[in-house]
């Protein structure tokens, strides 16, 4: 495997990894807020708590990581969709701002400020949509380079139907990947009230994000037609998604194994997200940034290829052992430790 | 004003970057102080210090969360608002950028982990061990980004021609001589803010309730952390003097409105400059820019004067340099006075000037911060990377950066309003003595 390969493969797997991790919090985000309105608080907003608490920072670490580990791969990136993107990208980072701080505020401040829970919720289902669009300008004809000056198409960008149907999966999507974890996480913890509410979301959810997937899928042939095709070459993969997305409901229909239903929902979006990105190789940005043409220098590849693998050496474990305390952990799941510490 | 993208990036740079580098230093100091907190409380089997540990624990979450959208915000525009610089950077200086994120990630979990495990372990000793992880990481993070901001001001690894990078070597881009003076000095001052700041909230505290034992603990423990940060950080900024000499003589010169090359050179505090280059109504200490330059009285000192026009920092830099010192001696002093008299007054209550002095050292030390950033960056201007790029050619050319800096603004005033509003409204309504009670230390074991 070439060593842009390589990079680009650990980008996407971290993008990979921000898509769940983040699609739980922004979604936990709404659930929190939208129990607080429908007077169902006091029933599913402790479990949510109890897991968000300790991983909300992780979460916002995995986005870092991807646009630090894209611009030190491919920096000709910072250049092209640093200029296009200062005002999507000001405000996706205004509300990625809003929502972190308030989120601090209301769960470790003033726990019963409404406010706080409303810019909070708000804002989770704002930033997917803003981050997704960065998927149709990455198909190429929305930044457009004239005279050296490198610029925004904003009628192009909004005036997409690829642009709105991937808009629309992001929203629902994170719904319903999070009221799927959710419900697993309620189920361990034998809070089977809190579970039969999340359960409710989740099977509410299921069909939307499987429409919109299907949406998505036939707007990219208007959008990229080069795009398409190679992704219908690699159709066993999005036909394996659609598989892992119906056992994974008829088991939290059936309510049982639910946690292999939930590693159903990993896979499902594990194909068809690589599947995407495998099909839209070489390009980053169709047609200026191709990974092989504008990889960094070898020396610095070389580098962060290593820096990586010494940085996972230590992040692995350390997961891990995040995992186990606070996951795997039945007496914590089942707030155990809640009253006695912080 | 008229439009100009390059004023524009730099306003709203220099605020992010301001409002950022509060929660910044808290954040890597801060970690440091609880583990004390906690270690001595495990030691000398005291829950006046556990507990101390645990509130200083609790109100750290809320500036962590502020920190990382902060910081996630500045790593974002260093690419929208720079992205001429990020695609010299990104190919000469993307390890150390990459790196951080990693440490940023190993303290992200450890952070979450040490804050909800307190009671979850048969020895306190484990829990203890776990906020190493938190230092390192916090430390570490500071000492990689550090590194970057080090390469902008001697940068070298590469060569550019015509736009174009060649002959890079990562680590020599990572370990530029302003590295070392500058991640020391970063660390340094952070611990020293992050105890001023706690000493600050114990000081504002026992001017309240003169009695309180936990609030007294708390002020030694930080005294004694203050003083000995104070010494450190000033050690290393006389080092960092004779760093700026030897290879950013431009700098040194502007902070001292030396002109001409020349031995036994005074340092001038304060004064006003006039318009033929002349100091007045300045304060001057024979001999002193000499002795911080090279160590030695007699020594010469390059001036103002052999850096062309166009080159030449503004020559504000000054006042933001006399009183970054000024507040670090005086902050120096204060620390010993205090750490003094905690010994001479064990039972006694001590006088109101000093806790008043204490109270204002918090502040001063992060003014003191903000002062040594904004002359460290503004000290290096026309240029982005010294010798190589100037800041006009690595600004973005797009539209709209006035808006944005509006908007950001309106955030940050935000945030920072609420910030102190759900702070304070934690710490009244968990009262110290209540909290004492309820955990049935107050007429426990204290010495």
């Amino acid at each position: 495997m070439s060593l842009e390969l390589v990079g680009i493969t650990v980008l996407w797997i971290f993008l990979y990894g921000y898509l769940i991790v983040a699609s739980i919090d922004f979604g936990a985000g709404f659930f929190s807020y939208y129990s607080v309105i429908t007077m169902k608080k006091h029933i599913i907003h402790k479990i949510i708590e109890r897991y968000l608490s300790p991983v909300w920072e992780v979460t916002n670490v995995f986005l870092v990581f991807f646009y630090i580990g894209m611009v030190g791969f491919f920096p000709e990136t910072a250049r092209y969709y640093g200029t296009a993107l200062l005002v999507p990208g000001s405000v996706a980072i205004i509300l990625l701002a809003i929502r972190g701080a308030y989120y601090a505020f209301s769960n470790y401040g003033s726990k019963d400020n409404k406010w706080y829970m409303l810019l909070y919720g708000a804002t989770g289902l704002l930033i997917p949509a803003t981050l997704s669009t960065v998927l149709t300008i990455s198909e190429g004809g929305i930044i457009v380079e004239q005279n050296g000056m490198i610029l925004l198409d904003w009628s192009k960008l909004l005036g997409s139907p690829y642009t709105w149907s991937v808009i629309l999966l992001s929203l629902v999507s994170v719904l319903y990947i999070s009221s799927m974890f959710l419900s697993f996480y309620a189920y361990r913890a034998k809070d089977y009230l809190a579970f039969g509410i999340l359960r409710g979301y989740a099977l509410f959810w299921s069909g939307p994000t499987i429409l919109a997937s299907l949406l998505v899928f036939f707007a990219i042939n208007q959008q990229n037609p080069e795009h398409f095709r190679n992704m219908l070459n690699l159709g066993w993969m999005f036909g394996a998604s659609f598989l892992c997305f119906l056992v994974a409901v008829y088991l939290l229909w059936k309510k049982i194994k639910l946690g292999l239903s939930f590693i159903l929902v990993l896979l499902q979006f594990a194909f068809a997200f690589f599947g995407y990105g495998k099909a839209h190789l070489p390009y980053i940005l169709f047609p200026y940034i191709s990974i092989h043409e504008n990889f960094t220098n070898q020396a610095m590849g070389t580098a962060l290829v290593i820096a990586f693998i010494a940085g996972l050496v230590i992040l692995i474990p350390s997961l891990f052992l995040l995992m186990r305390l606070f996951l795997f952990d039945a007496d914590y799941v089942q707030g155990k430790f809640i009253k006695k510490g912080d | 004003m008229t439009y100009d993208p390059v004023l524009y990036s730099r306003m709203l740079t220099e605020l992010t970057f301001a409002f950022h580098i509060i929660f910044a230093t808290v954040g890597v100091g801060i970690p440091i102080m609880i583990a004390f907190a906690e270690w001595s409380g495990i030691k000398r089997n005291d829950p006046y210090y556990l507990l101390l540990a645990r509130r200083w624990a609790r109100g750290f979450v809320i500036t962590v969360a502020v920190g990382v959208v902060t910081g996630t915000a500045i790593g974002l525009q260093l690419s929208l608002l720079w992205p001429s610089f990020m695609r010299v950077a990104g190919q000469a200086i993307a390890l150390p950028l990459f790196m951080e994120t990693f440490a940023f990630f190993f303290e992200a979990i450890f952070l979450g982990i040490y804050l909800y495990t307190w009671d979850r372990f048969r020895k306190p000793i484990t829990h203890f061990l776990l906020s190493i992880p938190v230092m390192l990481g916090s430390s570490a993070s500071a000492f990689f980004i550090t590194t970057v901001n080090a390469f902008m001001n001697t940068p070298q690894g590469f060569k550019l021609n015509n736009g174009s990078i060649t002959d890079i070597k990562p680590l020599i881009a990572m370990f530029n001589p302003a590295t070392p003076t500058k991640v020391a000095h970063v660390l340094s001052s952070a611990y020293m803010t992050s105890a001023f700041v706690l000493a600050a909230i114990a000081g504002a505290a026992l001017l309240k309730k003169r009695e309180s034992l936990y609030h007294r603990k708390a002020l030694k423990l930080t005294m004694i952390a203050a003083l000995i940060f104070s010494i450190t950080t000033a050690l290393i900024g006389d080092l960092s003097g004779k760093f700026l000499a030897k290879y950013q003589p431009e700098k040194l010169a502007a902070a001292e409105w030396h002109f001409e090359t020349a031995r036994q050179v005074p340092l001038v505090l304060g004064g006003i400059l006039t318009e033929d280059h002349k100091i007045k109504y300045g304060l001057k200490i024979p001999f002193a820019l000499s002795i911080l330059a090279h160590d030695n009285p007699n020594s010469e000192v390059k001036g103002l004067n052999e850096t062309p026009v166009a080159e030449r920092p503004p020559l504000i830099v000054h006042y933001y340099f006399d009183s970054m010192v000024t507040i670090g001696i005086f902050l120096t002093v204060l620390s010993m006075a205090s750490v003094w008299m905690v010994y001479k007054l064990k039972s006694v209550q001590y006088p109101s000037w000093l806790l008043k002095l204490i109270v204002l050292s918090g502040p001063l030390a992060i003014i003191g911060i903000e002062l040594g950033w904004i002359y460290a960056e503004v000290g290096r201007q026309p240029w982005i990377l010294r010798g190589y790029m100037k800041t006009v050619h690595g600004a973005t050319t797009s539209t709209h950066v006035d808006l944005m800096l509006l908007l950001f603004c309106i955030l940050y005033v935000a945030i920072g309003l609420t910030l102190v509003k759900v702070l304070r409204k934690m710490f009244k309504n968990s009262d110290v003595q209540e909290e004492l009670k309820s955990r049935g230390i107050e007429g426990g074991p204290a010495q």
